[in-house]
């Protein structure tokens, strides 16, 4: 049951002892992969063998990755780590978030449109948008993630200086929560991702770790550079920004506070929202290992220390863009939720019958119906999904009236055997 | 007669803290009901700086939502101060906001025009030192 308590979407129920999902509801948040106490609740991330199939693997670790071991680990030892554990090859991604970062700069300076803008880097808070804010979807900005570009990039490469065809190689996100795994089996508004598969960062740590000591003691590299290497924590990819009047957001609750102001026609002067569904950003996503803050005070100190010096030539990245290199294709499409009736008539009576039900509950939302709320539970009854017997609530008064009612029936009876039979002792 | 749904919420002058509230609730139930988004968000405007009038001018309101097949109508009914001239409030920059209200991002003498310009049906009634009524109709084809 806790999954479907901790569900921000409410769209978890509980049915015949089973946890169930309202796919058109989910957001891949993860949540209820971090709730669920048996297990029940798997990340969809793949496993080292799913990769033989390629001649060439190569590694791209979410910058998140990074902030995962001692503060005396660079960046570039992590990268050859991985090298060592298995991979053909590795590559960084920090350095495409800045690219990134350079290019929504740009969009920012010569697009009109409605403002603010939202990043569409969170996979949960675009799904957000899709499922609850269809109307602020002309928001996202069309720009793709620095996980894509690294990927193009890396496989561009790959072919480029080993002579490799594109489906001989396979590129592996190491990803610090489900939402980007999910967000690679399905992306939102293309049908392909250059990404091939993901492996949880808390499933490769501990490989990496082991693999540590030898290239620290043995290798020399060359340093991950700039403000890229701030992009997993609240307010990272502001920091790259020039622009003035940018917010940083993290939590779903404090997203959709935010969303609801846009909705409403505020925060029109605020130029870019950059949202995250974790209330940390990436170094607090389900699949990571390290604690939270922890990470985030060593991205911190990265930045400090690498991030001075830029990785990229901003011209050149402003001609790729002009070129649409960072443009994303397509449009993301609304995800709507089913409505209760196709017909409006209908619709309105229902939700008229969901509000009188509604009332009749006691709103504590226990949730032993199944369903997370009182509300939900409402709805769900309209829906044919749930029986009002179902709250325990309504089947004890059900149970009560019944009772009172063969009570009286037994009374009425006994009585009429007194009047037939006059020596009873009744 | 054809079916409709309706529902009443109070709203408290001076009640920043849920000033927000019913028009989130009104854009839940619409969205519940699958409206097209455009209308979604005129009524969501509409409602948002209806409710904020009321939290920042008034003493309290009832706002009632009513919806049918055809149209969305959104009743708001103050105890308030009332508008002595509505000509004037009607337009665009005028506003009666205190700084304080200004400092907190209101103010910008919008509200009243936003109102009208996303609605199809616009009346204002106004009574000084009794109250103002609004009366606002957006239609769903």
């Amino acid at each position: 049951m806790a999954c479907m308590h901790v569900c921000p979407t409410h769209a978890i129920r509980v049915r015949m002892r089973k946890a169930t999902l309202l796919r058109d509801r989910c957001i891949d948040c993860g949540e209820c992969v971090n709730a669920c106490a048996n297990a029940a609740v798997l990340p969809q991330t793949s496993s080292f063998r799913d990769f033989a199939r390629f001649k060439h693997t190569i590694a791209i670790p979410s910058p998140v990755l990074y902030s995962q071991f001692g503060k005396d680990v660079p960046p570039w030892a992590i990268l050859a780590a991985l090298k060592r554990i298995g991979f053909n090859d590795s590559y960084d991604a920090a350095c495409a978030s800045e690219s990134v970062s350079i290019a929504i700069q740009e969009y920012l300076d010569s697009v009109d449109s409605p403002r603010p803008l939202i990043s569409p880097f969170c996979p949960a808070i675009v799904r957000l948008v899709q499922v609850r804010y269809p109307n602020l979807l002309e928001h996202l900005i069309p720009i793709e993630s620095p996980m894509e570009i690294a990927a193009r990039e890396a496989k561009r490469l790959a072919m480029k200086n080993r002579g490799l065809r594109e489906s001989d190689i396979g590129v592996i996100y190491i990803t610090p929560c489900p939402a980007k795994a999910l967000a690679i089996k399905n992306p939102s508004r293309k049908k392909h991702s250059f990404v091939d598969g993901t492996i949880a960062i808390s499933d490769i740590f501990p490989n990496v770790l082991q693999a540590l000591p030898d290239v620290l003691t043995g290798e020399t590299g060359s340093e991950i550079l700039g403000l890229g290497l701030g992009w997993p924590i609240v307010g990272g990819q502001v920091a790259c920004l020039k622009a003035e009047d940018c917010l940083s957001v993290g939590g779903l609750d404090h997203a959709v506070r935010i969303f609801e102001e846009i909705e409403n026609g505020k925060l029109r002067d605020i130029q870019y929202v950059e949202v995250h569904s974790c209330p940390t950003a990436c170094v607090g996503g389900s699949l990571t290992a390290e604690n939270a803050y922890i990470a985030r005070g060593r991205v911190l100190k990265m930045v400090q220390r690498f991030g001075g010096k830029p990785c990229q030539d901003r011209e050149k990245i402003r001609e790729l863009y002009r070129k649409n290199f960072f443009s994303l294709p397509g449009k993301i499409p609304p995800i709507p939720i089913q409505p209760l009736d196709s017909n409006v008539s209908k619709a309105l009576g229902k939700l008229q019958q969901k509000q009188e039900l509604y009332e009749s509950l006691p709103k504590i939302n226990c949730g032993a119906c199944g369903s997370p709320t009182c509300e939900t539970f409402a709805e769900d009854v309209v829906r044919n999904t749930a029986d009002t017997d179902d709250c325990i609530f309504i089947a004890m008064k059900n149970f009560e009236t019944l009772s009172a009612n063969l009570l009286e029936k037994v009374m009425a009876h006994s009585k009429r055997v007194r009047v037939m039979n006059p020596a009873s002792q009744l | 007669m054809s079916a409709s749904f309706s529902r009443s919420f109070t709203i408290e002058g001076r009640d920043f803290l849920n000033a927000g509230r019913a028009s989130t609730q009104i854009k839940t139930i619409l969205k519940e009901l699958s409206v097209d988004p455009a209308i979604i968000r005129r009524v969501a405007i509409a409602s948002y700086e209806a409710e904020m009038n009321v939290v920042m001018y008034a003493t309290r309101a009832k706002l009632k939502f009513t919806m049918s097949a055809s149209a969305i109508n959104l009743e708001i009914d103050d105890e308030g101060p009332g508008i002595p001239d509505i000509t004037l409030a009607m337009q665009e920059g005028y506003s009666t906001a205190t700084s304080q209200m200004r400092e907190l991002g209101f103010g910008a003498g919008m509200g009243l025009p936003n109102m009208k310009k996303n609605s199809d049906e616009f009346v204002i009634e106004s009574a000084v030192s009794k109250g103002t009524r609004l009366t606002m109709t957006i239609y769903i084809n």
